[in-house]
């Protein structure tokens, strides 16, 4: 080999890193939802006099740290062209156990380690189904949902009531922020899972696994990349945060309910596709499904301030929202960055390996 | 026609495959080939398309399992469950189609898998450096950071090869790396591989360039029909025999090669194809191009010079910012490729990876894709299908000539084939091919050549890509030369020879320029071992 080129005499290549004036386009969808994020909460803001407050910022997180938690693992699973339906049953399935295992005298740390060993179980077997038999996500996660659901009304059919003193604690806990204004330990750990999803995606080899089977299956595994790996730990991930977010679900409302969490997979998916994931996986950033519930807490906030207006109206503005988004995904993938343009003749999609993943 | 095996350099071979056997079903991709390997040798993997060299080379690297043979590196048996597993044992590979991830940037493609790392964790600055010596290496000019689907395929192919020239391996196998390189970048990696084999790396090379193998392969082994023909030296074994070889026959071709084009169309036919002032911000300055009935017209240029983005004009698959584009004497609003399809054009494009060929789709369903695009919605009767399809297979010999073979069950060369007949069977009347032969054998280049010649005798304009000059000057009537995103020339009648083209493409006008010249041939290689 080559002997290492002499050291680079001159200023150093600091600047390279941010070469200020232009935004990568990678980086759009991201912005553009935190804009809509942004002009949300000054519509609030406008209209409502007490809303534009911290608190009201704050309460987003407080009311959403079990879907950020959620958005987060399901961001992983979506980066590699993948879904998890399951996750929402999961949440419940987590809520039942935990009560379920206080009720029976357990000590909470114990119940906590329990519950995230068997998230993180349940995605394993979902993962290693989907990789080593080679059967479509949706398929393996859906089976999942049902399962998940029917194990809570074995457990039982009724709510249980959660009295342990930790998680009554954690409950009432707020943690004072400047003079007015209050986080609870939810926020805190569904934050810090954000940080520790970005930290694992664009900082460790798995990571980057995740984004090359995302871009091109068949390519990662020639390049040697430790695919099966990626495929089946995004989903141990996905259980994972699942189960967190029972947790946090439970310290939340302090009960366990087989009927809690129902089709809470498909706020966090909208939340992962409007902080600008695309669905087909290998683009997509942690901090955009953050914001992505952010987007969806505000929707939620504003039509709950305005008090006359039904609770269906979020389901309608939550739905304009996401068909916006994929078109807006649409035209910047084939618009002013010089894509290649499909084949003219109309044919399926070329080159992929795995089939396109269910609608969201 | 006999093989003379020869006696390997001095020492044991660094590989050594024995009695490989793969079969795809019915299909025996390989039937009991032996091959060796040396280390610091340059050794060509030579046969027709669908000889069974790619698949060598995937039950080397574990990507398909062997159903017989044994397969010992540095003197231990070995058996790889797959590519990591190869690589780890020190063999990096370019496979055939380029094999990156095109949602991620020049850096990450180059060192996934591998990025240094602090901590354990990713050192961003760390793999931007590693980037940048590598792409510097190549002499390649683009910027780490940018995302790779952002450039052309010779770029992409470069940054693989980049990717497996990085790592100190022992063996390196290169699936025809050079199929969308120009003169100038096969010329760098040919210094780069020159350079690995003075180090002892022993390199395993597979083109269906024959100027390539003699400019850089010390021993040749060729495949036929999935069985081993034979291994030679390469500075001893001629040019025809090493053609024979591969397909089994003494080949006229060879002389076929050296055909003429047909007589150039008068001028007073009026021109099927028309484009004045066409260009596109970022892409192509303003062009003028006039083809007529039974036309070929070459476009010659360096990478980046223009000539796919001018064809994607002219198809109407990138849109045009200014120009006019008639077609037999109607302007066509060019917006979409759909106006240009119905207006009887047709475009190959040169990346079939990501654009043409669809894998899951049987042979037939792949011919009568355009076929049934232009008619819309009323489909092909079964009937018609079947004889488009036979008369297709036939005519460009595709292999396996089953219509019902899935695509990408297929070899590349052969899916280029397909790709080929699919806008031919549309009966177009002007046919845009860019770089129609790209990884095609001689036999079938010479076929496929052959074919454009005829149908534009039969009337039909050709516009004709390729990084191939001589192929360009061979067929075409007239060459439009684009330099640095700009036609630079046309030259026409006698003018039209390689040298003049190669002028032209290196200064921009028609004055000689000793220096550039040289790079033409392949006189370089092994002077810095
Ligand atoms: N996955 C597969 N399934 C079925 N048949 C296959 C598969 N891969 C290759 N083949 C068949 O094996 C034979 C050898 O193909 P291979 O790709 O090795 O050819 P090649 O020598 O690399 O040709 P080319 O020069 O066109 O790249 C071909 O007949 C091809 O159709
Ligand atoms: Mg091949």
């Amino acid at each position: 080999m080559t002997t290492a080129p002499p050291p680079v005499v001159g200023p150093s290549p600091v600047a390279a890193g941010g070469r200020a004036g232009r935004v990568p386009a990678r980086f759009v969808p991201v912005l553009v939802t935190f804009g809509l994020f942004v002009a949300l909460f000054a519509v609030g803001g406008l209209r409502y006099e007490a809303f534009a407050s911290g608190q009201v910022l704050l309460n987003l997180l407080i009311d959403n740290a079990f879907l950020v938690v959620l958005a987060v693992g399901m961001t992983f699973v979506i980066l590699t062209g993948g879904i998890d339906l399951s996750v929402g049953s999961v949440v419940a399935l987590s809520t039942m156990v935990t009560a379920a295992m206080l009720r029976a005298g357990w000590s909470a740390p114990v119940v906590i380690v329990a519950v995230l060993a068997g998230g993180a179980l349940f995605g394993l077997a979902m993962g290693a189904v989907i990789h080593y038999l080679e059967i479509q996500p949706f398929i393996v996660t859906l089976a999942g949902l049902f399962l998940a659901r029917g194990l809570c009304y074995l457990i039982d059919l009724s709510s249980i009531p959660i009295t342990d003193p930790l998680f009554r604690d954690l409950s009432q806990t707020a943690i004072p922020l400047g003079e007015d204004m209050f986080l609870t330990p939810s926020v805190l750990v569904a934050l810090a899972a954000v940080a520790v999803g970005a930290y694992v995606l664009h900082l460790t080899r798995f990571g980057r696994t995740v984004y090359a089977v995302g871009g091109n299956q068949q390519s990662a595994l020639l390049m040697g990349l430790g695919v099966g790996r990626a495929r089946v730990g995004v989903y141990v991930i996905s259980g994972f945060c699942s189960a967190l977010g029972g947790l946090l679900f439970s310290v939340y409302l302090l009960s366990g309910y087989s009927l809690n969490a129902v089709g809470m997979e498909l706020d966090a998916i909208a939340a992962v596709v409007i902080g600008g994931t695309l669905l087909t996986g290998g683009s997509g950033y942690v901090l955009g499904s953050l914001l992505g519930v952010l987007v969806l807490g505000t929707v939620q906030t504003i039509i709950s301030f305005e008090g006359t207006l039904s609770t269906w109206w979020v389901k309608i503005v939550i739905g304009l929202l996401l068909l916006a988004f994929v078109v807006l995904q649409r035209i910047l993938a084939v618009g002013p960055r010089r894509r290649r343009a499909p084949a003219p003749a109309p044919s399926a999609p070329a080159g992929r390996t795995d089939p396109p993943q269910g609608d969201g | 026609m006999t093989a003379v095996p020869q006696p390997g350099p001095d020492a044991a071979p660094l590989l050594e495959m024995t009695g490989i056997s793969v079969a795809f079903g019915p299909v025996r991709a390989l039937d009991g080939v032996d091959f060796r390997l040396h280390a610091g040798e340059v050794h060509a993997l030579m046969g027709e398309n669908g000889a069974g060299k790619s698949t060598l080379i995937k039950a080397l690297t574990g990507v398909y399992p062997v159903d017989a043979g044994r397969v010992v590196l540095d003197g231990a048996e070995v058996a790889f469950a797959g590519p990591a597993q190869a690589q780890a044992a020190g063999i990096s590979t370019v496979y055939q189609e380029v094999n990156l991830c095109p949602n991620l940037s020049v850096a990450e493609n180059l060192l996934l898998g591998r990025e240094p790392r602090r901590w354990g964790r990713i050192d961003g600055r760390g793999v931007r450096r590693r980037a940048r010596e590598v792409l510097a290496r190549l002499h390649l000019d683009v910027d780490p950071a940018s995302p790779l689907d952002s450039h052309s395929i010779a770029v992409q192919q470069l940054v693989s090869i980049g990717r497996a020239v990085q790592v100190d391996c022992k063996v390196l196998i290169l699936d025809e790396p050079t199929s969308s390189l120009d003169a100038d970048e096969v010329a760098e990696l040919f210094r780069v591989i020159s350079r690995l084999r003075a180090d002892g790396v022993a390199i395993l090379f597979v083109t269906h360039f024959l100027d390539q193998v003699y400019a850089i392969s010390d021993r040749t082994t060729v495949l036929r029909n999935g069985r081993l023909v034979g291994e030679y030296r390469t500075a001893e074994l001629p040019r025809l025999q090493l053609v024979s070889a591969m397909v089994g026959r003494e080949l006229e071709t060879l002389e076929q090669l050296e055909r003429v084009p047909a007589e150039p169309a008068s001028q007073a036919v009026a021109p099927v194809l028309a484009a004045s002032g066409v260009s596109r911000r970022g892409a192509i300055e303003p062009v003028d191009l006039v083809v007529r009935p039974g036309e070929v017209v070459g476009l010659a240029g360096l990478l980046g010079s223009g000539r796919t983005e001018l064809a994607r004009l002219l198809f109407g698959a990138d849109r045009a910012d200014t120009g006019e584009i008639t077609v037999d004497g109607t302007v066509l609003p060019m917006r979409t490729p759909r106006d240009a399809i119905s207006a009887g054009v047709a475009f190959t494009s040169e990346n079939r990876g990501a654009e043409g060929v669809v894998g899951d789709l049987t042979v037939r369903d792949n011919i009568v894709l355009a076929m049934q695009a232009a008619r819309g919605l009323r489909r092909i009767p079964r009937r018609a299908q079947d004889e488009a399809a036979a008369r297709w297979i036939e005519v460009l010999d595709i292999r396996p000539p089953d219509p019902d073979a899935l695509l990408r069950n297929l070899s590349g060369g052969n899916q280029q084939k397909v790709l080929l007949a699919r806008w031919l069977a549309t009966g177009p009347r002007l046919l845009i091919l860019d770089e129609p032969t790209r990884g095609i054998d001689v036999g079938a280049k010479a076929q496929i050549q052959a074919l454009v010649a005829d149908l534009a005798r039969e009337g039909m304009g050709v516009v004709y890509i390729s990084a191939e000059l001589e192929e360009v000057v061979r067929l075409a009537d007239r060459v439009l030369v684009l330099r640095d995103r700009r036609p630079v020339a046309e030259l026409a009648g006698e003018d039209v020879e390689v040298d003049r083209v190669m002028e032209l493409i290196a200064t921009g006008h028609g004055e000689p320029d000793a220096e550039r010249r040289g790079g033409a041939d392949w006189e370089y290689g092994r002077s810095d071992a």
